[in-house]
């Protein structure tokens, strides 16, 4: 017998958040022994807004991209969401409940994977993980079955399966965990940092298996990132948070087309003291032989900017990359005050 | 502030769990009155050397009771590199307060029962006892180095060896008379705690007990233990050599 | 199957696979078996005056004391105090679980496995070659098989609330060092009760902790009136309840606060 459903008005929508506040008080102390003994007689609190008002929601089925740079409020939002934290004010809907009030039976209805930590056990083979999630979410022995060999078969588990989970590389585990994530077929999906640290290969095959998923079964994920490469691979829609605050909140086109036509060349020379100039890009910084240029890829392509700067001078070697994503929050925050 | 807090605890914690032995005997004491013709003061003799000393050389040689992590996490071949001899280095490599819990309580349980014993102290008594705590000092330091070196052979420190070294001074807290002659063999000649525990006893005590002489030549009894450091120090010098030629 | 005997199952499977560790610990136990059966016989060889219990039943209960030894240990989840050290406590709660469950019946789990490892080779042991007496009759052995059930359940509540005490980080920290001796002495491992003095005995037969070791090794003995054997019992279920409400306490209480604050 599954959970009970919370009901909340029939609400079309998987996930309303309105307003949401949240804030932690830090203890700060000064440094060195003046500062512990000061720090006897009154405790200094730091108050970090790490939500700050912010309001979105989610249809079911959309893929959405959550990103922002370090401390935006990211995970403080997931955990909001998956009902582990509390916030101060604001609403905060999610299929129908309210994630921290009835937390046993919306957390049964919800997949989570932290990219920081297992939700599998350490000491025990993948296999008994699961059967143990099996019997935690209460799913049925025939629909186990079949969720269960269709991950493995997705996620290419077949060899991990009698393996500890403490053996695992970082990769197979986070297969592992989203095989975990997913076996008591939730509808909302929220992955947070799920490919920090993986190697190419595995970062692949996690963005292919999350593609399928959302499109060929409907499942609504919140994909929290630091990776423009991930946005970039999965996700139509994205949300941009800073400071507790949401910057942005549309496709992912529409911030391209306003931030992001700039590309970013970087080059080492062969000459570290050769001068290099061209029309349509500008110079970022140069460090010897190593130069970072800026130029924007509907005036010139890369490919005919490299061949310009190839013919002035010698180049050992040379990238093309997006600019971070702490510059395009700092241009947008920028624009935003004014 | 808070780090103070905690050490205190913990050595307060150290202290406890050590002195808990203690509060068996004298329990036990309470209920039989005697052990086989030793009193209390003389047993919490016994049990005051033994808690000095193994906390004299653990406080000491602690270096070598992680030296087996040392040798996997391969932070040996740093000290060999270095011109001090590599005992001396992995002796001083810690100094865990924790463990000052054992010798506080082993400490005040000595003083207690030089008090209680009400003896008179001549020179030679004096100069006995301390022998006595010395060689236990050194039959520890010695076990400690030996469960080191068995690093260089074998990946995990055998358990046996933690049994020999804490079960040792659960036998020599007691006059080991009361135990079966096997046993009393093996700490006798192979680890020789009889040597500062029953042995020098008649002499420290002044008076004849059964199985226990009064032989001047029990005096001596207590270099056992730095001659039992020493084969120890020559095993390790073994096992710095043996390891240095394999590379591993 | 019930999530929380899934659980339990889990990490009793996981538990038992620590054969190596038994077996050290095997000999180990054997040695202090040996040790304290050599001390406490000198004792009672020391005087005439008969002792509360026979020196035949302190052997019995000497080798009882090492078989379950395992029962007195473990206060602090490893898991737990690991999540607490780094701050992801609270993804436990991501699971549809009750957290107070889910810690009882892996502290459960990680009493009953190690002592079955190591239990069942000594008991055997012991009462083929080294003096262990079977109990004397039926009546007596599923007492003692209620009492070692009880003893299970109340240690493992112990342990619920110590490690529950370790949000509150030095007091916690404190009560986790403490717990094993004042374990060790007020349960009759260290001492048996009936030999402690009886002021004492006063204070320790109202606490807890003698339905660890005292209460099951003494229904083992056959020593006591079978009037007295559900009071006994009662006696360690009373406080197993007490135990129990009062860990849900403790970590409800935390939990709240863990939601609120984060971390």
């Amino acid at each position: 017998m599954s959970y009970l459903l919370c009901e909340a008005g029939g609400t079309a929508l998987d996930i309303v958040v309105e307003n949401l506040k949240k804030s932690f008080h830090v203890a700060e102390r000064e440094p060195g022994t003046w500062g512990a003994v000061k720090g006897l007689v009154r405790r200094r609190v730091r108050v970090v807004n790490a939500l700050d008002g912010i309001s979105f929601a989610l249809a079911p089925g959309e893929l959405v991209g959550y990103i922002g740079p370090n401390g935006a409020g990211k995970s403080t939002t997931v955990k909001v969401l998956s009902g582990i934290l509390v916030p101060d004010s604001g609403r905060c809907e999610a299929l129908g409940c309210v994630p921290w009030r009835d937390r046993i039976s919306y957390v049964a209805q919800i997949g989570v994977v932290f990219g920081q930590r297992t939700q599998l056990w350490w000491d025990l083979p993948v296999a008994e993980s699961l059967d143990l999630l099996r019997d935690i979410y209460r799913v049925p022995a025939d629909a186990y079955a079949r969720s269960r060999a269709e991950l493995v078969e997705m996620l290419q588990l077949a060899g991990l399966l009698t393996v500890p989970v403490r053996q695992l590389s970082l990769g197979q585990r986070m297969r592992c965990d989203l095989a975990a994530a997913l076996i008591h077929a939730p509808r909302l999906l929220f992955l947070d940092e799920p490919t920090i640290g993986l190697d190419a290969v595995s970062k692949l095959a996690v963005r292919d298996f999350v593609r399928r998923l959302n499109r060929e079964r409907g499942v609504t994920v919140i994909l929290t990132t630091h990776d423009m490469d991930d946005i970039e691979a999965l996700c139509s829609r994205v949300i941009l948070i800073s400071d507790g605050k949401i910057l942005s909140d549309g496709s992912l086109d529409s911030l391209r087309r306003e931030v992001t036509r700039e590309r970013r060349l970087t080059l080492d020379l062969e000459d570290p003291e050769a001068e290099i100039s061209d029309p349509d890009a500008e110079l970022i910084e140069r460090d010897h032989g190593r130069v970072r240029l800026s130029f924007d890829p509907e005036r010139v392509s890369p490919a005919e900017l490299i061949g310009r700067i190839t013919a002035q001078c010698a180049v050992r070697d040379l990238f093309v990359e997006n600019p971070p994503i702490e510059e395009i929050v700092a241009r947008l925050y920028g624009r935003t005050a004014k | 502030m808070e780090y103070r807090a905690s050490s205190l605890l913990l050595v307060s914690a150290s202290f406890t769990a050590t002195a808990v032995e203690f509060v068996a005997i004298w329990a036990l004491f309470q209920r039989f009155g005697n052990l086989r013709g030793w009193t209390l003061p003389e047993v919490a003799l016994f049990y005051g050397l033994v808690s000095c000393s193994f906390s004299a050389a653990q406080l000491t040689c602690s270096g070598f009771d992680d030296f087996s992590r040392m040798v996997r996490e391969g932070l040996f071949d740093r000290l060999l590199l270095r011109p001090r001899s590599a005992a001396f280095q992995v002796a001083c490599g810690e100094f865990p307060l924790i463990r000052t819990g054992r010798l506080v309580q082993g400490l005040a349980i000595l003083l207690w029962s030089l008090w209680a014993l009400h003896m008179r102290w001549t020179a030679g008594r004096i100069a006995l006892l301390i022998l006595i705590e010395m060689g236990g000092a050194c039959i520890f330091a010695g076990l400690f180095i030996i469960q080191a070196t068995m690093s260089f052979w074998t990946v995990e420190t055998l358990e046996i060896m933690n049994t020999v070294t804490y079960g040792g001074t659960e036998v020599a807290q007691y006059p080991m008379t009361i135990f079966r002659p096997g046993f009393r063999l093996f700490f006798t000649f192979v680890i020789p705690l009889a040597c500062v525990n029953v042995i020098p006893a008649g002499l420290l005590f002044g008076r004849a007990h059964a199985g226990v002489g009064t032989s001047p030549w029990c005096a001596a009894a207590p270099l056992a233990g730095p001659l039992f450091l020493l084969i120890a120090l020559r095993l390790w010098r073994l096992g710095v050599r043996h390891y240095a030629s394999t590379g591993s | 199957m019930n999530p929380y005997v899934s659980l339990f199952a889990a990490r009793f499977r996981a538990l038992l696979q620590y054969r190596l560790a038994a077996v050290a610990g095997f000999g180990t136990q054997l040695f202090w078996g040996f040790l304290r059966v050599m001390i406490f016989t000198a004792f009672y060889r020391s005087t005439t005056k008969p002792p509360p219990i026979s020196l035949p039943d302190m052997v019995s209960y000497l080798w009882l004391t090492q078989a379950f030894f395992a029962l007195s240990l473990n206060y602090v989840d490893p898991d737990v105090r690991a999540m607490m050290r780094n701050g992801t406590v609270a993804y436990e709660m991501v699971r549809p679980l009750d957290l107070y469950s889910v810690w009882l019946s892996t502290a459960l789990a990680a009493r009953i496995a190690p002592t079955v490892l190591r239990a069942v080779p000594m008991l055997l042991v012991a009462w083929l070659l080294l003096g262990l007496r079977l109990p004397p009759g039926a009546g007596c052995a599923l007492a003692t098989a209620a009492g070692i059930a009880c003893a299970f359940l109340l240690t493992a509540a112990l342990s619920v609330v110590v490690t529950a005490s370790l949000f509150h980080t030095v007091s916690g920290e404190g009560l986790a060092r403490f717990m094993p001796v004042v374990v060790y002495i007020f349960s009759g491992i260290l001492v048996p009760l009936p030999l402690l003095p009886g002021w004492m005995q006063s204070i320790l037969d109202v606490l807890p902790f003698r339905g660890i070791a005292d209460i099951p090794y003494r229904l083992y003995l056959g020593t006591v009136p079978a009037s007295d054997v559900p009071l006994l019992l009662a006696h360690q279920l009373a406080w197993t309840i007490a135990l129990v409400l009062l860990g849900k306490l403790m970590l409800r209480r935390s939990t709240r606060r863990l939601v609120v604050q984060g971390g």
